[in-house]
């Protein structure tokens, strides 16, 4: 029943180039296009890996994942390159920058994020790269064990699928219960962390509302990110000795010194 | 020739790109003041202040450029292009009207145009970490907590429409629109919308923002021209989840007289979700942040998965 568009998109055009102009001393367009953005890629994940400031490694890592999926694109793989884009850049990164957020983000160079296993590090990288290296080589370049031809495109949406679930249904079914697994794993541990440490950060973090259909205390400890003000400020969790008002984070986290003024005050906008 | 057309298509997204969220600002000038009993800018331009936004972008382009002295410069400088550009490179894939007339053909265009929407959110927490201010990184944790719980729904309401036409392009969809689909995806359409007015933190999902309570979340530092682009590509963002939502879900140029007026059409489903946007804003308060996350993952998510079960069971019975 499924009707895809029979032609593909110019850019599958362009690159069917590089199946066909083979040769190191000829290049093509695309293949030129194909080194300087590796090199880009690599410039990028090289810095992510050696900034000592957290966040620009971060950022770095959006960079070189985004080089990655242009590669997909110069290499006619179109939908491996947008889900690239999709799940890594826009969520992994985001998630990443969130966490760091959460715990520590200073801005400037941060002395400890070096680790003292950056040789072995280096080490399983090279051992990784030359991996997927030999397998790359094997998969596109060897005479007699050429699984991929570039002649026809390979790698637009109607290929893909038809391969995941024709011939691949079975790792991609045991795939998706390890991601179950893991996500059923973080729920249990997230559980089990509110309950153990439940007591003491509750009284701190009850939302200064009055209580009404809306407000329930236990909100913020329960949702992963809910609690964002909450949890985010390490400062506001602190005792209220110092009575920052501008330290207690957004609408949950006020002092017991002034609470009742606030609480008026709250009263009142909703009221209105 | 080929060179030509590229060029064409090119300069008439770019002009779209800068005239329809300008469109869509003054509309909110003017229909939240009437909805709220005034009248709105009256002077720039003349008649009924046409120009009033015109104006302020030369107001925006006098101020002087200031970065905070305790700020990250290079990211604080950068994050406004990372969330202004992804919805100038979406409207490319957009379609306005039948045989052909879209900014480029992509293949698995659902899944290049929600790609590049998540890409812009990471401008906003770019410019919430760099800013060095501790309302700025409230913003831009919540902005980040925010995207990666709607995230989920319009992706699973987006794949929904996916299932039914059986092709991942935007004009593949509309090809194979029918009528009695708008029903059928009813649902889909709802959590698609709403999913999509909460990534660009439009009320009542401004908690990022809320200017009463963390200032403007990850703009408070902004200003001049850093602090435009962030506010065009809030507008920018509501003409592309609105078009993006009247051609899932609503058949896009589909119509009386479609092949002369398909482009009216568009433009017509796309102006009415405008409106709604805006009339959210002024109808409805602010949701606190724990409210949208649990609106999110608790409503908007098994919504999304019941439409596609729907889906799948109508299109394996009945199709």
């Amino acid at each position: 029943m499924s009707t895809f568009p029979a032609n593909a998109s110019g850019t599958v055009d362009g690159t069917l180039l590089l199946a066909a102009g083979r040769g190191f001393l000829s290049p093509t367009g695309v293949e030129i296009t194909f080194v300087l953005v590796g090199l880009v890629t690599l410039g990028a994940a090289i810095m992510a890996v050696t900034s000592k400031q957290l966040v620009h490694a971060a950022l770095w890592l959006v960079l070189a994942l985004g080089g990655v999926a242009v590669e997909y694109l110069l290499l006619t793989a179109e939908f491996i390159a947008w889900v690239q884009v999709l799940i890594y850049v826009g969520s992994v990164v985001v998630l990443l920058l969130f966490g760091l957020m959460l715990t520590r983000a200073p801005i400037g160079p941060s002395p400890d994020a070096d680790s003292g296993n950056r040789w072995i590090a280096l080490a399983v990288a090279l051992a990784t790269a030359a991996t997927l290296v030999t397998v790359v080589v094997d998969a596109f370049v060897s005479a007699n064990s050429a699984w991929i031809t570039l002649d026809t495109p390979q790698g637009d949406t109607a290929t893909i699928g038809e391969s995941l679930f024709r011939h691949w249904v079975l790792p991609f079914e045991a795939l998706s219960v390890l991601l179950l697994a893991a996500l059923v794993g973080a729920i249990v541990l997230s559980r089990r962390r509110s309950t153990a440490s439940g007591a003491a950060p509750r009284t701190s973090t009850r939302p200064v509302a009055p209580p009404g259909p809306g407000a329930r205390p236990r909100a913020g400890a329960r949702t992963v990110a809910g609690g964002g003000p909450a949890d985010a400020q390490p400062v506001a969790d602190a005792q209220p000795g110092p009575g920052e008002q501008a330290d207690a984070g957004g609408q949950s986290e006020q002092s017991p010194v002034n609470e009742s003024e606030p609480e008026s005050g709250r009263g009142k906008k909703e009221e209105r | 020739m080929e060179f030509f057309d590229v060029a064409w298509r090119l300069l008439v997204v770019m002009l779209a790109f800068l005239v329809l969220p300008l469109l869509v600002g003054q509309a909110e000038h003017k229909v939240m003041a009437h909805m709220q009993g005034r009248v709105g800018p009256m002077h720039a331009g003349g008649f009924h202040g046409w120009a009033q936004l015109v104006a302020d972008g030369v107001k925006f382009a006098q101020k002087e450029d200031i970065v905070p002295a305790a700020a990250d410069r290079r990211v604080f400088q950068l994050a406004p292009a990372v969330a202004l550009v992804p919805y100038l490179i979406v409207l490319i894939a957009i379609p306005v009207a039948p045989n052909g007339v879209v900014g480029q053909v992509v293949d698995a265009g659902i899944f290049f145009v929600l790609a590049v929407l998540g890409v812009g959110v990471l401008g906003q927490v770019m410019g919430g970490w760099a800013s060095a201010n501790k309302y700025s990184l409230l913003g831009g944790m919540r902005t980040a907590a925010q995207l990666m719980a709607y995230e989920l729904p319009l992706l699973l309401a987006a794949a929904s429409v996916v299932m039914a036409s059986g092709t991942l392009s935007l004009p593949g969809i509309l090809d194979v629109w029918q009528w009695w689909w708008l029903p059928w995806q009813l649902v889909g359409a709802f959590v698609f919308f709403v999913a999509g007015v909460a990534e660009l933190h439009r009320p009542p999902f401004d908690a990022p923002l809320a200017p009463e309570e963390i200032i403007f979340g990850p703009l408070t530092e902004y200003g001049g021209l850093r602090f435009a682009f962030f506010m065009l590509s809030e507008y920018a963002g509501i003409v592309v989840i609105s078009a993006l939502t009247s051609v899932l879900f609503l058949g896009g140029w589909h119509g009386p007289f479609a092949d002369q007026l398909g482009w009216l059409w568009m433009l017509l489903k796309t102006a009415a979700l405008c409106f709604l946007v805006i009339w959210m804003r002024v109808a409805w308060p602010r949701l606190r942040a724990d409210q949208i996350q649990r609106f999110a993952w608790t409503c908007l998510v098994p919504l999304a998965l019941a439409q596609i079960a729907l889906t799948g069971v109508v299109k394996v019975v009945f199709l």
